[in-house]
């Protein structure tokens, strides 16, 4: 296998940081600030960066510590991060249970009667949070973590595989997404239907993450430089960005031949679609080739908001979900006019940036913390997470 | 959206004489109605002067109270049709019930269709699956099957999704439901008639405070209304023999 870069590469922590940004803008419902975001310029969305990127950085942590201090101990690892975001998924629910209540008291329109009735399920909150806990029943947007959870508690056995023969641990993880698409696998959810994010498809992502991570983003490097791919992979982007004006300009839509139409729709989302996927690795092949490893600007300044919220990703997560929720109420109870979407957005990142900045400072203070310690971690990678 | 508010002031500006009987407030979102397929049982039924609708609906297709059905949009379609077309006999029948899934609409669809007979089946759907997140597929399923069973019958169908509800936004994920009625619509070349658009358009240029914690009736009675004129409209100008229905554009003159 070739030999595996100890630096931190920090065009992921930048690109993290991006995506984190643009969930919490797209989590906002209505909000007039989300055109700019990808999702409505193509095929794939910011929750595709941010699973990539995910097991991309899974398998650099992890994977050094499964080499130095074994299988046991980096499994114990992993298990102890999936804990922790299981910890936070609850945390946004208890937060989630807080808002609706208040909804369910407070509003009344005799336009929305049907509508109300997304409350009822207050009424039993016995069957409702003990599905919760389970994971069965999940409220708009808090999807993500529990499909992050799943992904890492059936990691410790991928990684093993992935660092002894890396190429056999993606093919069977791309056979596993292909019988997903084949016998419709799924996870079933509360109370009906299925989980929105299956993690039978979309494990192929992260998995492919951890395998770039561990030296495939080498092996790849050769063709995704080539003129080739680079004009494939614009020419896609091209092509979906055109699709996706027909969404928004239906009258655009005729000029859509019909066999196109039948062989696109619906893209699913749930299932990971073909055609995300390959938007995703279009995206990141023209990324790639516009902004290298070593490129100066990096370390610039101007990078930094994103990057410190890229490495502290759960954190950063979560806290954008909570503002997303509570952007939400500011329209409803203050003001939904443009200017209020323009500076809930803003304020919103700023939140998340000087949060991310927060924490960072405290893990290097507690990490110089009382007494002699020697340094666990090589500079090149601190302050960032799994 | 300051793209869709600015194209919807100049197509105000631009509004012919065909939407004379049409208060400015509910003209607003014309813009938004496609006339992409053509209805040709209801063109036929409005040849022989006389049109028989079914609406088949859920919650968001009544109205409480003792005037509920009389200001529902239903009723207020009948009415502005009977207005713009003279002459017509428009005869309405409704199945409408709150709390029903498509699937559970079309449990009932056969007898209800072989009762009324009609020309044209307007069909209100999307809001339930969503609140209770049925499996994607079976949504699908059940539309596709309505639709081939209206069909069958001898009737056009028009889609109606689910309403703008801003207060609730947060708690129900319409998105995937909505693409998937986009979607059947476009395979089995029926209208929607896109509710979701229309009253977020409203909402966003202030034309009605659909954010508003209130019993009263006023708005609701207001934004049902507009949606039966719309409606009508929709009706009419996809029912038109002589326009070509795949331009859909007085817009484009």
């Amino acid at each position: 296998m070739a030999p595996v870069s100890t630096e931190r590469d920090l065009r992921l922590d930048l690109f993290r940081g991006i995506a984190l940004w643009l969930i919490f803008l797209d989590h906002i419902p209505s909000n007039a600030v989300s055109w700019i975001t990808i999702r409505n310029y193509g095929f794939s969305d910011a929750t595709e960066i941010f699973v990539f990127i995910s097991g991309y950085t899974a398998a650099f942590v992890y994977g050094r510590a499964m080499r130095r201090h074994g299988f046991v101990v980096a499994s114990a690892r992993v298990l102890k991060r999936a804990w922790q975001i299981y910890i936070a998924h609850v945390f946004l629910f208890a937060i989630y249970l807080a808002e609706i209540a208040y909804v369910a008291h407070s509003f009344d329109n005799p336009l929305y009667t049907e509508e109300m009735g997304v409350l009822d399920f207050l009424q039993n909150p016995d069957v409702t949070i003990l599905q919760a806990l389970l994971l069965k029943f999940k409220p708009v947007n808090m999807d993500v973590l529990p499909l992050y959870i799943v992904l890492l508690l059936w990691f410790p056995p991928m990684l093993w595989l992935l660092l002894r023969a890396p190429s056999f641990a993606l093919v069977s993880s791309a056979l596993v997404y292909a019988l997903t698409w084949w016998f419709d696998w799924s996870i079933p959810a509360y109370p009906n239907g299925v989980w929105v994010f299956n993690p039978f498809a979309w494990q192929l992502l992260f998995v492919f993450g951890a395998w770039c991570a561990l030296g495939g983003a080498q092996r790849l490097s050769r063709w995704a430089n080539s003129p080739v791919v680079i004009g494939l992979a614009a020419a896609y982007i091209v092509f979906a960005f055109c699709i996706a004006m027909t969404w928004y300009f239906p009258r655009l839509a005729v000029f859509v031949p019909h066999f196109v139409a039948e062989a696109i729709y619906p893209i699913d989302k749930t299932n990971l679609d073909v055609l995300r996927i390959v938007h995703f690795l279009s995206l990141a092949v023209i990324t790639v080739w516009f902004v290298p490893r070593d490129w100066p600007r990096l370390q610039s300044r101007i990078f930094w908001p994103a990057i410190v919220c890229g490495q502290h990703s759960l954190e950063i997560f979560c806290l954008g979900v909570f503002l997303a929720f509570a952007g939400h109420f500011v329209f409803t109870e203050v003001s939904n006019r443009l200017l209020m979407h323009v500076i809930v957005s803003v304020a919103g990142i700023a939140i998340m940036v000087a949060v991310a900045a927060m924490v960072s400072w405290y893990k290097r203070v507690e990490r110089q913390g009382p007494g002699p310690r020697p340094p666990s971690i090589k500079p090149g990678y601190a302050g960032g997470d799994a | 959206m300051t793209g869709r508010v600015l194209l919807s002031l100049a197509l105000l500006t631009l509004a012919g004489p065909a939407w004379a009987e049409m208060p400015g407030t509910c003209r607003v979102a014309e813009h938004q109605i496609e006339r992409d397929f053509a209805l040709p049982h209801v063109m036929r039924a409005i040849a022989a002067k006389e049109l028989e609708i079914l609406v088949i609906g859920a919650g968001s297709s009544l109205l409480p109270g003792p005037n509920g059905a009389k200001n529902a949009y239903p009723a207020r379609l009948q009415l502005a049709l009977t207005e713009l077309l003279p002459g017509v006999t428009v005869k309405l029948t409704t199945d409408v019930k709150s709390r029903r899934t498509a699937a559970q609409m079309v449990k009932g669809l056969v007898p209800t269709l072989a009762a009324s007979k009609p020309a044209l089946m307007i069909w209100q759907t999307g809001t339930v699956d969503a609140m209770q997140s049925i499996d994607t597929d079976q949504f699908k399923a059940a539309l596709d099957h309505g639709i081939s069973l209206a069909h069958s019958a001898g009737a056009d169908v028009v889609l109606i999704n689910a309403q703008y509800s801003p207060r609730t936004e947060s708690m129900i994920a319409l998105g995937a439901y909505a693409e998937i009625m986009r979607w059947v619509a476009l395979q089995q070349e029926v209208p929607v008639f896109d509710r979701f658009s229309i009253m977020k358009l409203w909402a966003d240029l202030g034309t009605f405070d659909l954010y508003s914690a209130t019993k009263k009736l006023d708005i609701a009675e207001r934004v049902h209304d507009c949606i039966g004129r719309l409606l009508a409209n929709l009706v009419i100008e996809s029912a038109k023999p002589d326009e070509p229905h795949t331009e859909g554009g007085r817009q484009e003159q």
